[in-house]
């Protein structure tokens, strides 16, 4: 019901690689009790600098509020969000399926190809298949093989996003800070 | 070759370094090897034992918020620091830079519920501007330098340095450090030379123009630019609690304090402005009143050095961020020189009825028990305006940010967001230490004063010049008062059965006195001002007094209560 009147927006956030800033992140969001549908915290392209990609349900106002208020954290560097157009998405499904079951029903595989999913192992008690995409591609195989109650396991991934603006914000501003820096040195 | 020491030694040096004098703190297990260093460096930094440490933070505070200063406390793991805890969500609200250094277990311990170990560092990031756990002496120079860039940099505020009791004792190879430079912190946001011209585009067409200064203005040490902004553009002004001093009361174009019990002026001409500018403060629920009617007839400038607080609170038309010296600087440069005689005249008739129904009856009454702003009235006149106004919290702060009157820069001390009762007495003792040249009086009621009067131990002992004028009505009198106003008079859990406070203060070796009569009050202050040292100054107040005008929470910021019966 939250969610009709809301919009998913995704934060993209690049920080320093230091203990605690996790909590930090987090703990904006409690506060102003928007609850984080995903997240996602890993190495960026650029040495030594974190990426996290987290989603939730928001308006405008207050997504803006809160991403000022991740940025104003001393170790992170940037903070953007975004809406689904303006980034490129990816997620990952994976599933373990009853091996019996899958020999039995016919229809497990038909769906697994037409979902365009992977089987990446096979044993005798079960299968594992992976999907990447979009939440509703992953969600829908699941309920695709859930008909056919061969489900052991299922866990679908944080989301992971990259901007389609054709400039590249974070480096942009890593030089800049750089050249500050540069220029403070020299003047001292 | 570079010295060998240990990690509490450095932590001295680290801290010589930085300029720091005076520090505030209490001893206890896992900060004794940083204790035991600093026994051979007591010449240096003047350490003052407070009876309890968040006694230590508010002091830090208060040294702080008068010097321009980083204040420092020094306590010890588990309850030593979490004593502070108030004192750094007090300094985070209200932008005060403190850097706070706790003993902490050593690294071995961290995690086990060892004795006395808190997770520190995850109990203070909400409520610091930084904080950090040094593990290892050789990050003592190097944390030590970061903290008091953060803590003085931009918008100042609290940090915590949470040092482990291995790294205290551990030996390393000391090397100032000196940071200036952090890649993801930017204290002070690039000035836009575009929101300039247009904030000045403004300025120039505006009509009715009201400017709020807030405590930005001292932070930033732009007071003479404020009045050059106000005086060429001739633009009224009002202040909040924390930038009262930012602009001398007398000053021409001061229209009085904003807010819940500021002027009815201020208030009732931000419903009428054409333009509101907001210089250094954060639209706090205390001065805007109801959000969604808050001048909504005006435009809307918001000067401010912290991105995150422009469009917090109040949608504003144009943001001019950056340090105010300098943005104020800049739009001074082409501001014209303007008059606004008509609508600053506008203003006097509300400064006449505030003062007829409200201000005489509360400073010069001739009968009935003495009033707390009376009392106000008579320090301020005696001090000649120039002394540093501290505060308690509630109705005797309220009543001294009412009446104090203010010539000179960095002279408030109050909690203003955190509103944390028991800080008057400590920050007193701050304050005292950061400006030792400037009378210090500080306003108390009879229940802040319980809630930290153990530091009267700390004032004796360092013969701290303090004045603390007791406003005793024996109640929680702003309680009270919203008992009396909201709840029908159900004064519940209000009414105080006190000590006999001039014991206490002989015991402590205070001289002290105590006025009823409003015939002794002008000479009971003249012996407390001319008394060297520390001095109690009891008066019985009026016990139901109201702090009026009041903006009740949630009303409209013009809708203000003149009179209560």
């Amino acid at each position: 019901m939250e969610q009709e009147s809301k919009t998913l927006y995704t934060i993209l956030v690049f920080s320093e690689n230091l203990a605690g800033l996790l909590n930090q992140i987090t703990a904006v969001f409690t506060r102003r009790q928007v609850n984080i549908e995903s997240l996602n915290v890993s190495a960026s392209s650029i040495k030594g600098i974190h990426k996290y990609t987290i989603t939730c349900y928001s308006d405008e106002e207050t997504i803006d509020k809160i991403t000022r208020q991740i940025e104003k954290k001393i170790d992170v560097l940037q903070a953007n969000y975004y809406t689904d157009d303006e980034i490129f998405i990816q997620e990952c499904g994976l599933f373990k399926i009853s091996t019996p079951t899958m020999l039995n029903e016919k229809g497990i595989s038909r769906q697994i190809r037409l979902h365009d999913a992977n089987i990446v192992e096979v044993n005798p008690t079960y299968a594992i298949v992976t999907k990447t995409g979009l939440t509703e591609d992953i969600e829908s195989l699941y309920a695709a093989l859930q008909e056919f109650k061969c489900v052991l396991q299922y866990v679908r991934s944080g989301r992971i996003a990259i901007t389609k603006s054709r400039r590249e914000h974070i480096s942009d501003y890593i030089n800049e800070r750089e050249e500050k820096h540069r220029q403070l040195t020299m003047e001292n | 070759m570079k010295e060998t020491i240990t990690g509490a030694e450095a932590l001295m040096r680290s801290l010589e370094n930085e300029g720091v004098d005076v520090m505030f703190g209490y001893p206890g297990g896992a900060i004794m090897p940083t204790f035991d260093a600093l026994y051979d460096h007591s010449k240096t930094l003047n350490h003052i034992l407070v009876r309890h440490e968040q006694a230590a933070a508010h002091a830090a505070q208060g040294y702080a918020r008068v010097s321009g200063k980083v204040g420092v406390c020094l306590v010890t793991s588990g309850p030593g620091v979490t004593n502070t805890i108030t004192g750094i969500a007090d300094a985070m609200m209200d932008s005060t830079p403190i850097v706070v250094i706790a003993g902490q277990v050593g690294a071995s311990f961290l995690g086990s519920d060892a004795f006395q170990e808190v997770d520190l560092v995850g109990v203070t990031q909400p409520i610091s501007k930084w904080a950090y756990q040094i593990r290892r002496p050789e990050d003592v120079a190097w944390a030590v330098s970061r903290a008091f860039y953060i803590a003085r940099s931009g918008r100042p505020g609290p940090v915590v340095l949470d040092f482990a009791k291995n790294a205290q004792v551990g030996m390393v190879e000391y090397e100032p450090q000196h940071i200036d430079f952090i890649r993801g912190y930017v204290p002070e946001p690039d000035i836009d030379p575009v929101a300039i011209s247009e904030a000045a585009a403004m300025i120039n067409a505006a009509k009715r123009p009201l400017v709020l200064v807030g405590q930005g203005v001292e932070l930033g040490n732009a007071q003479d630019e404020m009045r050059e902004f106000l005086e060429t553009a001739d633009m009224p002004a009002g202040c909040t609690l924390l930038g009262l001093s930012a602009l001398p009361s007398e000053h021409l174009l001061n229209v009085g304090m904003l807010g819940m019990h500021g002027s009815l002026a201020s208030n009732v001409k931000t419903q009428e402005c054409d333009l509101l500018i907001a210089v250094g403060m954060r639209f706090d629920d205390r001065i805007t009143g109801k959000l969604a009617t808050y001048a909504t007839q005006a435009k809307k400038i918001h000067f401010d050095i912290d991105p995150s607080e422009i469009n917090k609170n109040v949608k504003v038309d144009l943001a001019v961020l950056g340090d105010c010296k300098q943005t104020l600087a800049q739009v001074n440069k082409l501001l014209k020189k303007n008059s606004h005689t008509e609508w600053i005249e506008s203003f006097k008739p509300y400064f006449e009825k505030e003062r007829t129904v409200v201000i005489e009856k509360e400073i010069h009454p001739t009968e009935g028990p003495i009033k707390m702003g009376e009392v106000v009235n008579v320090v301020t006149q005696q001090t000649g305006n120039k002394a540093i106004m501290v505060t308690d919290v509630g109705q005797n702060q309220m009543m001294a940010a009412r009446y104090f009157k203010f010539t000179q820069c960095r002279s408030v001390v109050t909690s203003g967001g955190m509103g944390t009762m028991g800080f008057g007495t400590p920050a007193g003792i701050g304050a005292a230490f950061g400006a030792p040249d400037r009378d210090v009086c500080v306003f108390l009621g009879d229940g802040g004063l319980q809630m930290t009067i153990q530091e009267l131990g700390t004032i004796m002992e360092n013969q701290v010049p303090v004045k603390l004028i007791l406003l005793n009505n024996n109640y929680l009198g702003n309680v009270r008062q919203w008992q009396a106003m909201f709840f029908n008079r159900r004064y519940s859990f209000t009414p105080m059965t006190n000590p006999d406070f001039m014991k206490i203060a002989e015991a402590y070796r205070i001289p002290c006195q105590t006025v009823i009569d409003r015939k002794d009050l002008a000479a009971a202050v003249r012996t407390m001002m001319d008394t060297k040292g520390p001095y109690l100054l009891q008066v019985a107040v009026e016990e139901e007094g109201n702090v009026l005008p009041m903006c009740a929470p949630g009303h409209d910021v013009d809708d203000m209560m003149l009179e209560f019966k």
